[in-house]
């Protein structure tokens, strides 16, 4: 195996690194609240983790919306059409390539940040996981107006099912989410990613000349 | 730049979004605003004091020396002349609630029965009757003064002593006679609408003693302070009994014997004749501040259940009487024990009981009405019979999660027609004064016209007393946790309604752990595959 010589290259945007990180701070407080709320542990007070849980979730509906714009207007969208090419690729590398220390078999591009199995994950939870968890919150949020709404039909325990199984299931994606950031070049290498906007990727790529040229313009 | 602006006007947002919620509560805790409907409640009460257009002392009617009590009651009506008609219509004087579906007849004066002295046996038991409102212990003649009168006197012994004085030729005796005579002058013109102790004189003692039944109303209401209760407090609002019990034509409202003591649920704001026996005439339906969680409950939770953390707070209430105990004898004789409350706790001729203090309620929906066996309903002795219980269900939009004090009992009942049975308590033939079983239930079922077999057992019963007085002030409510929460919830028996903190699906969470623990280990043990295969970070460097 040749080793390879390393270069940046920008691929988080601005507003895309806050997204990421704004909802990773969101979730976390929803987390914490909801396990609470759940009765899985004391931290709060009940009252408060209820509030909490409330505001935090009605400003990531908010926040969520801001983010389904972004994905239409800049065609971000594109990044999330699921592909099939090289998924069992992917799985095979995770599961035995990187033991061996062969390369990844999808570099990340400026307009394929996502590997397949991340574009299959990131769908998922984008377009269904959460949204799911969204629209559950704010009816477990609203079941005062039920009536009114004409959505009397309504079972809160279906509503409290759905909703608790989203919560396990985006824990266990953040688990596996923060583990695969260490799977980078180096352990940090994504985190500073999404830190900087500027990813480490194998010279050869393709990288395009504007791209290294902003990098050098805002480093000096 | 385009993002910049972006991105400022989504973090402005954001903020606002933040700090708009908590930013507000503060700002009406700090400008001492308080929740609407303690503001509707005191406008609906602010107008305190009660006038009147009568100085009774000054009616001709009433200038005169009364030889009894009927003779006062005649006074009474001589301008009164609708009153006793109203009165002998009311529940307060029939003791009775109309009939049942079998052809018993509901009420203390029917078939109805209880787990402490169990029934009135149709007035046969003398003792009752001192908690009717008549004269002596007849029924005939309606005494006003025992909801009207203010002055503390008493009136049987007063009568007789004026009448056997007054018959008496020697002026010194006659002066005394003159004297008592103007005592019961003076208590006859001090009336007034029933106050707290009125009501009081047997509502607080009901069962015989004080606090004996409710365990929200006892003695201590005569003069509450406002810890014990915020509207009857007498260092705040100083509420008499009837500022919510409202009358119309001597009814006074409030009943929740067979029938709900209100109907429809209707704020003094879209009607303003409406009855104030509920809380929401003067609070409103949401009466906490604006966007408050508690406005969120009160479409399943009665005001009750909070704002009453437990009852009975200042003297013991009795929980529970154990008939089958009764009887025990010491050295031949019937003896008394006594609890630490200074209360019998075992009477010869009563049985076992148990008081408490400080008592936190049991829940049930309910919906206003209360369900009651009499005499003459069958019952199935194998279990814990249900003498009375809250009609209620999570179902019913007019049903609400409501405490209650629930009086445990194990009473006589009949082994062969699966009744329960009605002893005669008081008198020469009744059990306690030679505790004859037997013949106790024999003349006492036969008082109320219901067959006993003569064989007889004792049968565990419930008995319930919704909770409605004793409100304690705002910052001694129940908290979210007491309710919200798996293990001890003062509402663990309450079905019908998921309560995020109490209830879980018991599988879903095993499997959501288990998938949790199954992500944790499964990196881990990724992790470790990296290390010992020492390509920590995938490409190997050369």
């Amino acid at each position: 195996m040749t080793a390879k010589k390393m270069t940046k290259m920008y691929l988080y945007t601005r507003y895309e690194r806050f997204w990421h990180w704004l909802q990773m701070l969101l979730i976390l407080i929803l987390l914490v609240t909801g396990f609470e709320i759940h009765g899985t542990f004391e931290l709060l007070g009940f009252a408060t983790a209820v509030e909490v849980h409330n505001y935090v979730g009605l400003t990531w509906l908010i926040a969520f919306a801001f983010f389904v714009f972004w994905l239409l207007t800049t065609g971000e969208w594109k990044q999330y059409v699921p592909t099939t090419k090289k998924v069992l690729a992917v799985v095979r590398y995770y599961a035995y390539g990187i033991f061996r220390g062969e390369s990844h078999p999808v570099p990340k591009k400026k307009h394929a940040k996502h590997n397949p199995l991340q574009r299959l994950v990131y769908l998922s939870l984008a377009a269904a996981g959460l949204p799911i968890q969204m629209a559950t919150g704010f009816l477990y949020w609203s079941y005062n107006s039920w009536e009114a709404w004409g959505l009397g039909w309504l079972s809160l325990d279906v509503l409290a099912i759905i909703h608790m199984i989203g919560a396990f299931g985006i824990l266990q994606f953040l688990i596996i989410h923060v583990y695969m950031t260490t799977t980078g070049h180096s352990i940090s290498a994504h985190i500073q990613a999404m830190i900087t906007g500027w990813e480490d990727v194998e010279e050869g790529e393709v990288v395009e000349e504007w791209e290294k040229h902003e990098r050098s313009a805002t480093a000096t | 730049m385009k993002p910049y602006n972006w991105i400022r006007l989504l973090i402005t947002g954001l903020v606002v979004m933040l700090m708009a919620g908590p930013a507000f509560s503060a700002d009406d805790a700090a400008n001492g605003e308080q929740a609407p409907g303690r503001t509707m409640a005191q406008q609906a009460t602010k107008e305190k004091k009660v006038w009147v257009t009568v100085d009774h002392a000054n009616v001709s009617a009433l200038q005169k020396k009364f030889k009894s009590g009927p003779e006062v009651t005649q006074a009474c009506l001589s301008c009164h002349s609708e009153a006793e008609k109203q009165f002998h219509k009311t529940i307060h004087w029939t003791w009775k609630a109309g009939a049942t579906e079998n052809g018993a007849v509901r009420g203390k004066a029917g078939h109805s029965l209880n787990n402490y002295c169990i029934s009135a046996n149709s007035w046969q038991d003398k003792g009752c009757l001192s908690c009717h409102p008549g004269w002596g212990n007849k029924t005939e003649s309606v005494n006003c003064l025992v909801c009207h009168g203010q002055k503390d006197i008493n009136w049987e012994e007063a009568f007789t002593d004026f009448t056997a004085f007054s018959e008496s030729d020697d002026p010194e005796e006659k002066e005394i006679a003159d004297e008592i005579s103007g005592e019961i002058q003076a208590a006859v013109v001090a009336v007034s609408r029933p106050t707290r102790k009125n009501c009081g004189s047997c509502h607080f003692y009901g069962g015989g003693g004080d606090g004996v039944k409710h365990g929200d109303l006892d003695s201590s209401l005569a003069k509450p302070n406002k810890k014990l209760d915020v509207h009857m407090g007498a260092d705040g609002q100083n509420f008499e009994c009837t500022r919510c019990h409202t009358t119309t034509m001597h009814n006074i409202a409030g009943r929740v014997y067979t029938q709900p003591a209100y109907t429809d649920r209707k704020s003094l704001i879209e009607d303003d004749l409406a009855s104030k026996i509920t809380c929401e005439s003067c609070h409103s339906a949401k009466p906490h501040k604006v966007g408050s969680k508690a406005n969120d409950h009160t479409d399943k939770v009665a005001c009750q259940s909070c704002h009453i953390p437990t009852f009975a707070r200042v003297n013991p209430t009795k929980m529970s009487w154990d008939w089958a105990q009764s009887g025990k004898l010491k050295d031949g004789k019937p003896y008394k024990t006594k609890d630490e409350f200074g209360k019998h706790d075992y009477l010869s001729i009563k049985g076992q009981m148990k008081w408490a203090k400080d008592v936190k309620p049991e829940y049930a929906w309910f919906n206003g009405s209360i369900d009651s066996l009499t005499a003459k309903d069958t019952i199935d002795p194998s279990g814990v019979v249900k003498l009375s219980h809250a009609v209620g269900s999570p179902d019913d939009p007019n049903s609400r999660i409501y405490p209650f004090k629930v009086h445990r009992g194990n009473q006589p009942y009949d082994k062969i027609n699966k009744t329960l049975l009605v002893p005669l308590l008081s008198g020469p033939k009744g059990y306690w004064n030679d505790m004859n079983w037997d013949r106790a239930l024999r003349l006492g079922n036969k008082a109320v016209g219901v067959p006993f077999s003569g064989e007889f057992g004792f049968v565990k019963t419930t008995y319930v007393y919704p909770s409605t007085h004793m409100v304690a002030p705002k910052d001694n409510v129940v908290t979210c946790t007491e309710c919200h929460i798996q293990k001890g919830s003062r509402l663990a028996e309450i079905a019908g309604v998921y309560m995020p903190g109490r209830d879980k699906f018991q599988l879903l969470d095993t499997v959501g752990w288990l998938a949790i623990l199954g992500a944790f280990f499964g990196v881990c043990l990724h992790g470790l595959g990296r290390v010992f295969t020492s390509n920590g970070n995938g490409r190997k460097e050369g």
